[in-house]
């Protein structure tokens, strides 16, 4: 019998590749497990052609095989398409800490000063799912997690 | 069987579910390819990261309707070999999505127009009878939402900014403009979609499509669309111009040097 509980405290150990401060259960990327004998990790990914996608499905494996759950099966689940609501609100104070504005209908906020005068550089950032801000009092860039 | 016969072509799709699958699939994979063709030469660094993440949204939404397909239909024994490995009339794009980059102008107009048609298109799909491919256009249209909104900034910034750029994003207009009527024309492939229950005719929004992008074009500095005999089509039949088989060219010299090569 596999314990639910074990199989999701482990997710909870893989940290995303592009921001190492959050989970991929914290970031809603695993949706849970799913019954069955063996049963499944049903996980769903940020962007389609996010190139973490693939990576984060390795590490998930690595980290199952490991604990000897080589039994324990993962599922792509693509609706209810993921959004930037799947994300935990204690994952949101751990991207500002991080450096990067969390999503929300808030005004966006320099991460580091706390000023909301700031300027949209670009809508696409470092990463799928982040866009380029400037503060306009600290004058540092920072990025910006995309409402989606 | 030849390594060759093994890693290169693959079957042509006999379902409609596949037929239409393949023509969305191909669209989204050249569109992105061409993209691609722009990383490392962009004006600047912002928005060579913004095309390049653009490239990457389509060919991942190419990625995940490729692997759909061959789960109905065992077309090529997986999806690189289907998507990058067919003869050019095999592929069923339309013309419009390999048009060349040209300039920055043309490059944002042809994401404008391409990406308001596929949200229609995608939309189309939400209550499809196959639920993977209703979900991968779930998926897809908040990227789409994204694109569309990126590309009309610019093409209202270039339209309506210096007398050179609206030059250049006239002479975009000039260009594509004859190529945009195949993107919505009701053929057989949709026709038997829409029968199949796969997909509802969102060529029925082709006149609101039209006024929407005449009005942001009056926007931008007032350009108008020119007077347009017919609209060339083809691609969707596997007809194309030149502009795919430079593509193919890239895409392809390597598998067929060296089948199978991996990585």
């Amino acid at each position: 019998m596999v314990d639910k509980e074990h199989l999701l405290d482990l997710m909870a150990e893989i940290m995303d590749p592009e921001i190492p401060v959050i989970n991929i259960v914290e970031l809603g990327i695993v949706r849970g497990i799913e019954n069955g004998s063996p049963p499944s990790i049903v996980i769903t990914p940020t962007y389609v052609g996010c190139p973490a996608t693939d990576m984060i499905s390795e590490m998930i494996r690595e980290k199952l095989d490991t604990a000897g759950y080589d039994n324990v099966g993962i599922k792509n689940q693509l609706s209810p398409a993921w959004a930037t609501d799947w994300i935990t609100e204690s994952a949101h104070e751990k991207l500002r800490i991080y450096g990067i504005d969390p999503p929300g209908a808030h005004t966006p906020t320099c991460p580091r000063c706390g000023s909301a005068n700031t300027k949209l550089i670009s809508e696409f950032g470092s990463t799928p799912c982040k866009a380029l801000h400037a503060c306009k009092d600290c004058l540092e860039p920072f990025d910006r997690f995309k409402c989606h | 069987m030849s390594v060759a016969e093994k890693y290169i072509g693959a079957k042509t799709p006999s379902k409609p579910e596949t037929i239409y699958m393949l023509r969305l699939a191909d669209n989204t994979l050249i569109l992105g390819q061409r993209l691609s063709e722009m990383c490392g030469h962009a004006p600047e660094m912002e928005l060579d990261i913004a095309l390049t993440n653009i490239s990457l949204d389509l060919i991942g939404q190419a990625k995940l309707l490729f692997e759909h397909i061959l789960t109905l239909e065992d077309l090529a024994p997986n999806a690189d070999v289907l998507a990058m490995t067919r003869p050019l009339e095999q592929y069923t794009n339309c013309l419009f999505v390999a048009q060349p980059n040209v300039d920055f102008a043309h490059i944002m107009l042809k994401q404008y127009l391409f990406s308001t048609m596929q949200k229609l298109q995608y939309e189309a799909l939400l209550e499809s009878r196959d639920e993977t491919l209703a979900a991968i256009a779930e998926k897809s249209l908040k990227e789409i939402a994204y694109h569309i909104r990126f590309a009309k900034t610019w093409l209202l910034r270039l339209g309506d900014g210096t007398e050179e750029s609206r030059t250049r994003m006239a002479d975009a207009l000039d260009c594509l403009w004859r190529f945009t009527g195949e993107m919505f024309v009701r053929d057989a492939g949709l026709a038997d979609a829409v029968n199949a229950g796969l997909s509802t005719d969102f060529t029925q929004h082709y006149d609101g499509w039209t006024l929407e992008v005449e009005s942001v074009f009056t926007e931008a500095g007032g350009l108008t669309p020119p007077e347009t005999a017919r609209m060339i089509m083809g691609g969707h039949q596997g007809q194309h111009d030149d502009n795919l088989g430079h593509i193919l060219a890239d895409m392809q010299f390597m598998q067929r040097s060296y089948p199978g090569l991996k990585w």
